[in-house]
């Protein structure tokens, strides 16, 4: 198969070679297991298990709690990332590193530590509790750990933008007489508009298919606290493969759609840098 | 994630603003900013120390070193010894490809590279349950030659795999691509194969955004939980990692084990976040310099004539 | 050794895109340097990649010492190539940078070592081995890139605007040393530049493109004084610009009138390429009214030289150069009123334009 390429470097045949195999092992092919098996289930039952009410619920369940958790991030996480960049604070570096952990972090381990934090004897939830808010095996406390999970994603998205933010343009709309909230209003927040967006896409992807630190603080309580990704699982080990496979199709079809947005976004984001 | 976290290799140092908000908001945004922080972070991580060493140094030791927890600290290293280096050359591979050629399909190739990002670990876990599972595609043939995949090390080790292939792959990629390609053509000039180039010019390059993405890509295929849970089937001793035997310890209410074994993925997870810091600084020290004013100009005042050869 | 290029075409992009370089051929001067000048996007950059084989032709053909090389890989075709941005390799010392060639060629280490060694001391920066690029100056990296280059001996050093980064007074003192090295070592170079004055400091053979083409090659001397196309006048030496048509064999642009190159046909329209410095300015008496008497607007005096900045009678501006020892002997000032003579002009007839 002849390709015609740019570049002159050696390794495309290898380099192109290797990925291709390595993309189609890993990617495609236990993919391809889920088309078969999902087109060798019949679309009348994938439709009548992706359907039922338990499964609904779950849809719902996931889809405004990580809605939730992913708005909570873009205003919190616009926050952080305006004051990592332009102000100076003890344990400011600290502060920086901590933003990757929900990265890092090993979901089960968010998961016990948030259960164990907001349960109502724990510190934050014996708080909560006094003024009368369950947070542990409710939706709220799905919504916490669904906010956790999405913490990098703003802000290291909406990070480089403000960093690359020409101090030119806000000196200009000072002389002009704007206040500083108008300053931020008409100028930066604009400016900063489309990597915001794709942060809160981005988290909003995450927190969709979100499992282990969910799992843990939400009870599972099917049709209240259970969310898709769990109600996946539970199926599996009743060994409904129709279930779960209908289940993932819809949630893959989601994921598909949110990544086209995405993919959208950066581009609008990018070419509104230029 | 399409993007990557990395880009921060080789990005512009502080600045000064002198059109600031006053002293009451700025005070007022960073308390905001600090609170959401550490009502959603810094709580737990506190937690599971907290929680690991409530019964004392000795009860977390015991709960360390009950056989259980030391074969899955063993598991857990195994899968991701192996799923780390393959994913590295992967990871390298791919991105010298994305970043110094141009060809039809690339974005499509690019996209598939991200999916692990865009799919839940769970659905993860179920297509490879759908592939080698006893009732899956390959389940019969497997069952016939007496092969367990799922339910068994070689599912945990896969499953690890897809979930972290992307990491490696777009850190080195965003590097690559923020470095460009001067110097591996400027090696090609000069008479180099592409192996040479790859050793003696790339990888010295993209070194720190490599580190990065490696001891990510780690920390996560330790630390994976959905995927590997789908299809371990959980047996204790024999397909349990760290995360799974924190689930199954912490279900049993044996809270301070639970939290001992988690609290050696925290620590993991803080060096990791560590080395990132030490990498990015070590980056920006190097291209800082370059961009500094040149030490002290020479003037050409002397003369060639009379230079030998 | 020579180096030629032979109807080389490539397009980048689309196939009906526009060619960054189409069928351009040009021939290098063994030993000398040849210079490729134009305008950004000419083509020129494109032109010395193809010839080092860092990009692929459409078609055409490489000839490095006879040979056809197209087909050749760069790290084959024994080329030296210094980049814009010099590309030395960040994370290697400025010894390893030079070493790299021979080192990649499996070289002894004592070879390496001598070759090195001689070659720092050949661009004057012996003390610098242990060094990394980044604690280098503009002016020293580009010599280092040049080293470098120069240490696999190459059959043709190829040079990518060498320049272009450095601050003005560098520049200047770095193209008088590259003449000389290049008298001593006697490589056969072909230098890009958009420069050009650059091009004719450095070289008696100058190829100029404009819009991917070779438009016309030569000495300096040739190109300033017998441009070929309108494009060639214009780029070379800021030249004013008069239109006219053709009137009894004679070219009349505005209130003037020059010769017009034989054989033009009656009526036919033309442009003249005047230089600022071909003018002479001969001060009007007040109360003639010919037509070409024109007003000077504003002298603009540099050094020992004088711009001069007229309006003629038809509204259009012109500028003449003069010296100040002409300006103040002949007493000019804003104001006045001038006759202008055209001592020399280039006519190209209008359908000559690119």
């Amino acid at each position: 198969m002849f390709l015609r390429r740019r570049g002159v470097l050696p390794g495309f045949g290898l380099s192109l070679g290797y990925t291709v195999f390595y993309l189609g092992f890993i990617v495609l092919l236990p993919l391809g297991a889920l088309i078969l098996k999902a087109s060798s289930v019949g679309l009348v039952d994938l439709y009548r298990s992706a359907t039922e009410t338990r499964a609904l619920s779950a849809y719902w369940l996931s889809l405004y709690t990580s809605l939730a958790g992913a708005s909570l991030n873009a205003v919190f996480g616009l926050m952080l990332a305006w004051v990592l960049v332009r102000y100076e604070f003890p344990g400011k570096s600290i502060v920086d590193a901590l933003v990757d952990l929900p990265f890092a972090l090993p979901t089960a381990v968010a998961g016990i530590a948030l259960t164990t934090v907001y349960a109502e004897n724990g510190v934050l939830g014996s708080m909560l509790g006094r003024v009368g808010v369950r947070a542990a095996f409710t939706p709220l406390g799905i919504i916490i750990a669904l906010t956790f999970v999405g913490i990098p994603f703003v802000v290291r998205t909406v990070q480089p933008v403000l960093e690359d933010l020409d101090d030119d343009v806000e000196e200009a709309a000072a002389i002009l007489g704007a206040t500083r909230f108008q300053t931020f209003a008409r100028v930066i927040f604009p400016a900063l508009l489309p990597s915001l967006l794709t942060g809160f896409a981005l988290a909003l992807a995450r927190a969709l298919g979100e499992y282990g630190s969910v799992v843990f603080i939400s009870g599972n309580m099917p049709r209240r606290t259970e969310i898709a990704p769990v109600l996946i699982v539970t199926k599996l080990e009743q060994y409904d493969y129709t279930g779960a496979t209908a289940i993932a199709s819809v949630m893959l079809g989601a994921s598909f759609l949110l990544l086209l947005l995405v993919n959208l976004l950066s581009r609008w984001a990018r070419r509104a840098e230029t | 994630m399409s993007g990557g976290v990395a880009g921060t290799f080789g990005r512009s140092t502080e600045r000064r603003h002198r059109v600031r908000e006053g002293r009451l908001l700025r005070g007022a945004l960073i308390f905001g900013a600090l609170s959401f922080l550490g009502i959603f972070l810094i709580a737990p991580l506190v937690t599971v120390f907290a929680s690991a060493f409530a019964k004392g140094f000795g009860a977390y030791v015991t709960a360390l070193s009950d056989p259980e927890t030391v074969s899955a600290i063993e598991l857990t290293l195994l899968a991701a010894g192996i799923a780390v280096p393959l994913n590295l050359v992967f990871g390298v591979a791919a991105a010298w490809l994305f970043a110094k050629y141009e060809f039809p399909g690339k974005n499509i190739l690019l996209t598939l590279v991200d999916l692990p990002f865009s799919v839940s670990p769970v659905i993860a876990g179920l297509v490879f349950v759908l592939l080698f599972g006893a009732q899956g595609w390959l389940g019969p043939w497997l069952s016939a030659h007496d092969v367990r995949i799922i339910f068994a090390v070689p599912g945990i080790v896969l499953a690890t795999i897809f979930v972290t292939f992307p990491m490696v792959a777009r850190e080195v990629l965003a590097v690559m691509q923020s470095q460009g390609n001067d110097e591996e053509e400027a090696a090609l000039t000069l008479g180099a194969s592409g192996w040479q180039i790859l050793f003696r010019v790339t990888l010295k390059k993209v070194r720190w955004g490599l580190l990065y993405g490696i001891i990510l890509c780690n920390a996560r295929a330790m630390g994976e939980f959905g995927a590997v849970s789908v299809v371990s089937g959980h047996i204790r001793g024999e397909t349990n990692t760290m995360p799974l035997h924190v689930e199954i310890l912490y279900n049993e209410y044996n809270f301070v084990a639970a939290f001992a074994v988690a609290s050696l993925l925290a620590m993991l997870a803080l060096v990791t976040l560590f080395i990132k810091k030490i990498a990015e600084w070590a980056a920006h020290a190097r291209s800082d310099a370059a961009e500094r004013a040149p030490l002290g100009e020479h003037s050409l005042s002397a003369t060639v004539g009379s230079t030998p050869s | 050794m020579t180096v030629a290029v032979e109807d080389m075409t490539k397009r980048f992009g689309r196939s009906d895109g526009a060619a960054a370089v189409e069928s351009a051929s040009f021939s290098a001067r063994e030993g000398e340097i040849t210079t490729l000048l134009g305008p950004s996007g000419s083509g020129k950059s494109t032109l010395l990649r193809l010839i080092a084989g860092l990009e692929e032709p459409d078609s055409g053909r490489v000839l490095i010492a006879g040979k056809d090389v197209t087909r050749v890989s760069p790290g084959k075709r024994n080329v030296g190539f210094v980049f814009q941005s010099y590309a030395l390799f960040r994370h290697l010392s400025v010894f390893e940078n030079v070493a790299f060639g021979m080192r990649v060629r499996g070289r002894s280490e004592a070879d390496v070592k001598a070759r090195v060694e001689e070659l720092l001391k050949l661009v004057q920066l012996s003390g610098t081995s242990a060094r990394f690029p980044s604690q280098l100056s503009g002016g020293q990296r580009q010599r280092i890139a040049l080293a470098r280059a120069l240490a696999t001996d190459p059959a043709v050093l190829l040079l990518d605007e060498p320049f272009g980064a450095l601050d003005a007074r560098v520049r200047v003192e770095l193209r008088q040393w590259l003449l000389e090295f290049q008298k001593k070592t006697k490589v056969t170079t072909v230098l890009v530049t958009h420069d050009q004055e650059e091009a004719f400091e450095l070289s008696e053979h100058v190829v100029l493109l404009s819009e991917g083409k070779v438009v016309q090659t030569g000495t300096p001397h040739e190109l300033y004084d017998r441009p070929k196309t309108p494009f060639v006048a214009s780029f070379l030496g800021g030249a004013n610009v008069l239109r006219g048509s053709v009137r009894f064999g004679m070219a009349e642009v505005g209130s003037m009138s020059v010769e017009a190159p034989a054989g033009t046909a009656e009526g036919a329209s033309v442009h003249a390429f005047v230089r600022p410095h071909d003018i002479r300015l001969v001060k009007a008496e007040p109360e003639e009214d010919s037509v070409s008497v024109a007003r000077v607007e504003r002298l603009t005096r540099i050094g020992a030289q004088v711009k001069v900045s007229l309006e003629l009678a038809d509204g259009e501006p012109m500028t003449v150069q003069m010296s100040k020892v002409e300006v103040d002997s002949i007493g000019i000032e804003a104001g006045d009123r001038v006759l202008v003579d055209l001592r020399e002009a280039k006519v190209f007839v209008e359908d000559y334009s690119i």
